[in-house]
């Protein structure tokens, strides 16, 4: 318990240090978001550039301006998105819940069938499956995302035209609400995919080389002795024990979605939070870019702090590290 | 001097029984590197795009900017221009010729940027364990975890001109994490191992130490893990040009993908061949960094 404080406390200095280093990197860059916004709307006068540096605070010193940020964002204010003039906070749930359906879909897929080709491969480590596993674990990491996604695009685009390959939902449907599921459901199937290709080489490849690690262990060997059967050996007694790398690389990953999610959303014009962290930063919209930031790294933290519990859980052994 | 007393001492020893000797452990992993089919292809692979992109511009000097005949040509149909054309009419096979230098260019560099920093840091971290300095750079390490990558770089180049040193350097400082650890957790194991410790019994300074007995034996899977930094650069180029944050002046794989994106089922050539070519480099590297894994870790080849 106590390093799990230990932990959090740490991973939030951790988080304090990402926002401050983006905070300072963007404001000492050159230009400024009034520039930005002056570009955009096409011209402005010097009076109203004055006004609105005073409106954001722009006219402060660089320490004043961090030390307001730093204190609204403890109060769970994000500041305000240049661009579309709301609170980056809304605008970040609003984007959320598109990222995490892609990226719950895709490691859930990844993850089922990875595993289970992994378990498959190692029980004959020099079998075709096994082989199959290696080759697929390197190309899957192999091929850039976003073109992967692009062939899928042209495959179910030209060829063999049976699922939609962009958006969120069918621009003709009008259903809201649970009713506009299915049809969601169908737009995910190809940016999911798509994600679980990176994911799915890893757990494949990872979890076969522990399971062939754990089968030849003693504790297999007398339960195969005693008679359990060969799937309960597999499932329960193997990959128990075999599951936990796998784990460490799943936790590691879920913190870092965004990453994946910033090219398959871009490619698959996704609504989610990597497709709006792409476009601020082109944008220059640098309060929804910090925010994103922010977000992102708080993600990391939570997620490596709920991956060391489910160890715990996994393996009752493991107290401390 | 020194030498004059070497040579008494070495004529004082009476002729030693022939030493069995024991076979250099480098040739014996290259050996076992050769007899790996699919890493010597990958090799080869490696090989002949690093010469064609270094040699290709004084065979074939032209630029891959230029336009070479009507847009999107089809590809396999003209002579001229056999992989076709883009939107604009650039020539595909021109372009992927000159991407690759790029692309293998900022691959190779930030790797060898990031591997430099892992190494350090991580050497650093694992050898000085319980002092506060390794404290410290745990916690730096720690940070660049936290730290999302992508979105970093993404930020720093657009702030930043876009050039390939800005996205070099940036791919560079995101990426080191794991060759950071996979370094301190080799040192933690090497420093208080026999060898080590008779080197500091004979007053070696850490520096020694560090640098010139305990990394070339830490070297083996930081070799294989700085063959992978390579593709994961490349792979990390590759997107940031895709997303048109890279430099919009320089030809790469990722660049040509990214710029005929909006012409992905009418142009499809143009998308799919660089595309192509990065899935076969990265491919080439990580068949590459398996082989000389299997090499150096004769006993896991069983897997």
């Amino acid at each position: 318990m106590k390093s799990l404080i230990f932990k959090l406390l740490n991973g939030l200095v951790l988080v304090l240090a990402v926002v401050v280093l983006n905070f300072v990197l963007i404001h000492a860059a050159p230009g400024d978001p009034v520039e930005t916004i002056a570009g955009e709307s096409g011209g402005m006068s010097e009076e109203l550039r004055t006004q609105l540096r005073t409106q954001y605070g722009l006219d402060q010193p660089l320490p004043v301006q961090l030390g307001r940020y730093l204190g609204k964002v403890v109060q769970g204010d994000l500041g305000y998105s240049y661009y579309f003039n709301m609170p980056v906070s809304s605008l970040i749930l609003e984007r959320l819940a598109p990222t995490l359906l892609l990226v719950v879909v895709s490691v859930l897929l990844a993850f089922s069938v990875g595993t289970w080709l992994g378990v498959r491969a190692s029980r004959n480590p020099n079998g075709w499956l096994s082989q199959f596993t290696t080759v697929f674990s390197i190309a899957g990491f192999s091929a850039p995302v976003f073109w992967t996604g692009m062939m899928l695009i042209i495959l179910f685009a030209s060829v063999w035209p049976v699922l939609p390959v962009g958006d969120m939902t069918d621009s003709a449907s009008t259903a809201t609400g649970w009713a506009a599921l299915p049809d969601v459901l169908l737009h995910t199937i190809l940016p999911a995919t798509t994600l679980a290709f990176v994911y799915m080489a890893q757990y494949s490849r990872l979890s076969r080389a522990s399971m062939v690690d754990v089968l030849g262990s003693d504790y297999v060997r007398t339960a195969r002795a005693k008679g359990v059967s060969e799937r309960n050996i597999l499932y329960r007694h193997a990959l128990r024990n075999a599951v936990l790398p796998v784990i460490t690389v799943l936790g590691l990953q879920f913190g870092n979605v965004l990453a994946g999610a910033v090219l398959v959303e871009t490619v698959f014009n996704w609504p989610g939070l990597g497709r709006l962290a792409f476009d601020s930063v082109l944008r220059r919209d640098y309060p929804t870019v910090l925010g994103i930031l922010l977000f992102s790294s708080i993600l990391v933290v939570v997620m490596n702090v709920l991956t060391d519990l489910v160890y715990r859980m996994v393996d009752p052994r493991i107290k401390t590290s | 001097m020194s030498a004059a007393i070497t040579s008494t001492v070495k004529a004082r020893v009476p002729s030693a029984p022939p030493a069995i000797q024991a076979e250099n452990p480098w040739l014996e992993a290259a050996r076992m590197f050769m007899r790996n089919k699919s890493a010597v292809v990958g090799l080869l692979v490696l090989l002949a795009v690093v010469i064609g992109s270094v040699l290709m511009p004084y065979i074939y000097p032209t630029d891959p900017f230029e336009i070479a005949a009507a847009p999107m040509t089809p590809p396999f149909i003209e002579p001229d221009v056999w992989l076709g054309t883009d939107y604009l009419g650039r020539d595909v096979l021109n372009m992927l010729l000159f991407g690759g230098r790029v692309t293998l260019l900022v691959g190779a560099v930030a790797a060898l940027l990031s591997v430099t920093i892992g190494v350090t840091l991580g050497a650093l971290a694992g050898f000085y364990e319980g002092h506060w300095f390794s404290s410290l750079l745990s916690r730096i390490t720690e940070f660049f975890q936290v730290l999302p990558a992508l979105l970093f770089a993404m930020v720093v180049t657009s702030l930043f001109s876009p050039t390939l040193v800005t996205v070099t350097i940036a791919i560079g400082i995101v990426s080191w994490t794991a060759t950071a650890r996979l370094t301190r957790a080799e040192f933690l194991r090497l420093r208080n191992i026999d060898y080590v410790r008779a080197e500091r019994a004979i007053g070696a300074k850490n520096g020694r130490i560090i640098w010139q007995v305990i990394l070339p034996n830490a070297l083996p899977p930081l070799i294989v893990s700085a063959t992978l930094a390579i593709g994961t650069a490349i792979l990390f180029e590759a997107g940031l040009s895709f997303l048109g944050l890279s430099d919009p002046n320089q030809m790469s794989w990722g660049l040509m993908i990214g710029s005929s994106r909006a012409y992905v089922l009418t142009n499809w050539w143009a998308v799919t061949f660089p595309g192509l070519a990065i899935f076969i480099l990265v491919l080439a590297i990580s068949l590459i960094g398996d082989g000389l894994n299997d090499a150096f870790n004769p006993k896991l080849r069983e897997r």
